[in-house]
């Protein structure tokens, strides 16, 4: 039967819970299919130390296969599991969520000539083979996607895939050499991971305040500021404005950021695409504030506040400080 | 230096979009505009040209869709592309993204192009990939969600936000970039740019022209189908206060807040 082949991401000596969340969840559905979950790792052979990939067994993964070449880019990773999926013959190629995961996954689909279904939420077995679910439109609507021939490609949404411990056994961990196609070692990383922005912790707190481009500018981030420090909260971002410089990175939400689950979350000036929208959506309460009627967060905030969110949120806070402070 | 810059038309963002039940694809019917997305890749190509470091001899804008999508085309031009190539063809119509991956490959490989630009994502399918695809058919190095592109020795050094930070990667060319939306403002064209872009020369080519074959692309080729939509298990409609009483809306807001005992 067809086995399922994970990309795990590793960085700084420890797993992407992304890629543990893919291992869960391949496992799961090998185990269905009658068949295995491998992952496949990529990166300096240091940082991937035996105990280390072996540990991915306690997902579910049986075999490991790890391959020396450059991190933190996609190409190396088509290749390796272009290589691997030819010898070993695995019929579907599963990604957590991230950035990563949706360029290997796309590479691998044209290198292999694979049905790709991405932003997938759900994975199930039907007839012996994986259908994949993937809300589209804006989410509006959910669709059943089936692969009809060769390699089935899933990349799946951030935190759509839990992380499960299913046992203590280790994964064989097998070495493959391999030599990379030319256009895969034509980029070349110069600096990984670089932290933009004071490091800000907003993991812990109870009240979220998050600010979004309808802040209009940097300084907009102030009359945040004074409100989450009226409720005791902390300040968060969205992409669109840290990769503007407005705010910190540590402080984003979202794909490539921070995922959260606050008491309260009060969007402000966020229109709430979905990139932003899977770091947050397991808030217990969320707020919106947005002059755009039309904006997708109203879809799922609790409350929508459609107005100006310059005349809302100072007097907003002086209200907070006064039932606060009395 | 030759710049390709693949452009779509989608359905305008004002259009409420839907499935088609009978064919399980997009109803593209109704007002259609430029991919939002794209306009920052022209923008980013106009800015390499105008900006000097790297001699830009012609920036090209492709695309791949029916008739209607030279309006695409036209509105590419009138950004500042010098001329464009549209790929059209019955066969390709329903093509998955493994299919329109290849069919844009064959036309961009007709082209022969330096560098190839596109947006992150597209307005109506957000299926974030096509620039990998297209890299790996090409066989160029490629990178995605680039914010900042700069030339450093014939090379492009680009920046983009990652699963841990910020990320610093030389690219060689030729190279296949997708762009964030981050990167830059897109300029608005001017009247005299609008009236123009008819006059550019648009090249219109089929699958045979480029050397697609048939049996790798449309509908009845796609290596993936959707189908079965239904709707997602929504929560419930949240509460929507229209602002006009700034001093009331606060007072309604405050005592939402209490009764979810946030102000505790």
């Amino acid at each position: 039967m067809s086995a399922i082949l994970v990309y795990a991401l590793h960085y700084d000596g420890a797993f992407n819970k992304n890629s543990l969340g893919a291992v869960s969840e391949g496992s799961r559905l090998a185990e269905e299919l009658g068949s295995e979950c491998h992952a496949v790792v990529v990166g300096d052979k240091a940082g991937l130390p035996d105990e280390l990939c072996a540990s991915l067994g306690r997902y579910g993964a049986r075999r490991v296969f790890r391959v020396e070449g450059p991190e933190g880019l996609a190409q190396p990773v088509v290749d390796a599991m272009a290589r691997v999926i030819g010898e070993q013959g695995h019929g579907y190629a599963l990604f957590g969520g991230g950035l990563l995961g949706f360029e290997i996954g796309a590479g691998l689909t044209a290198r292999l000539d694979a049905g790709v279904c991405m932003e997938v939420t759900s994975v199930r077995v039907e007839d012996g083979k994986l259908v994949s679910e993937r809300p589209i439109l804006g989410d509006s609507s959910v669709s059943d996607v089936h692969y009809r021939a060769g390699v089935g490609v899933i990349i799946g949404r951030l935190n759509a895939f839990e992380v499960t411990e299913s046992g203590d056994q280790d994964a064989v961990v097998e070495d493959v050499a391999l030599e990379f196609e030319p256009h895969s070692l034509r980029a070349k990383m110069v600096s990984r991971g670089e932290q933009r922005g004071a490091d800000v912790n907003i993991e812990d707190a109870k009240v979220l305040i998050a600010g979004g481009r309808g802040l209009g500018k940097a300084e907009g981030f102030q009359a945040l500021e004074d409100l989450a420090g009226a409720f005791g909260g902390a300040v968060a971002a969205t992409r669109a404005v840290v990769d503007a410089g407005w705010y910190s990175y540590s402080a984003q939400i979202g794909q490539t950021g921070k995922t959260v689950a606050p008491k309260l979350y009060l969007a402000a000036g966020i229109s709430g695409a979905i990139q932003h929208k899977v770091g947050m959506q397991g808030s217990e309460n969320i707020v919106a504030i947005n002059k755009d009627a039309n904006a997708p967060i109203f879809e799922f905030s609790d409350l929508g506040i459609v107005g100006d969110l310059n005349k809302i949120v100072p007097k907003l806070t002086e209200a907070v400080k006064a039932r606060k402070g009395g | 230096m030759k710049i390709c810059v693949l452009v779509k038309e989608v359905p305008d963002a004002a259009v409420e979009k839907r499935i088609n039940p009978g064919t399980g694809r997009l109803d593209r019917s109704g007002e259609k505009n430029l991919n939002p997305f794209d306009t920052h890749a022209i923008e980013a190509a106009m800015q390499l040209k105008e900006g000097g470091v790297i001699e830009v001899d012609e920036v090209v804008a492709v695309t791949m869709g029916p008739e209607t999508a030279v309006r695409a085309l036209h509105k590419a031009v009138s950004l500042g592309a010098d001329r464009s190539l549209h790929l059209t063809d019955d066969a390709l119509a329903g093509s998955d993204v493994n299919g329109t991956g290849y069919a844009l490959a064959r036309a961009l490989e007709s082209e022969v192009p330096d560098l190839v630009l596109l947006g992150q994502q597209s307005d109506d399918g957000e299926c974030y990939t096509i620039g990998a695809v297209l890299a790996d058919h090409l066989r160029m190095p490629s990178l995605t969600q680039v914010i900042k592109i700069d030339v450093e020795d014939g090379a492009l050094r680009c920046e983009r936000q990652a699963e841990y930070g910020y990320d610093t990667v030389l690219v060689e060319l030729p190279a296949v970039i997708s762009v964030g939306d981050a990167i830059n403002e897109p300029r608005y064209p001017s009247l005299k740019a609008i009236m123009g872009a008819k006059k550019k020369p648009l090249d219109t080519k089929s699958i045979g022209d480029v050397g697609i074959e048939a049996e790798r692309v449309g509908y009845d080729n796609a290596r993936a189908h959707c189908a079965d939509f239904k709707a997602p298990s929504a929560k419930e409609p949240g509460r929507i206060i229209e602002d006009e009483d700034t001093g009331k809306t606060v007072e309604q807001i405050v005592a939402w807040l209490d009764e979810r005992k946030l102000l505790a």
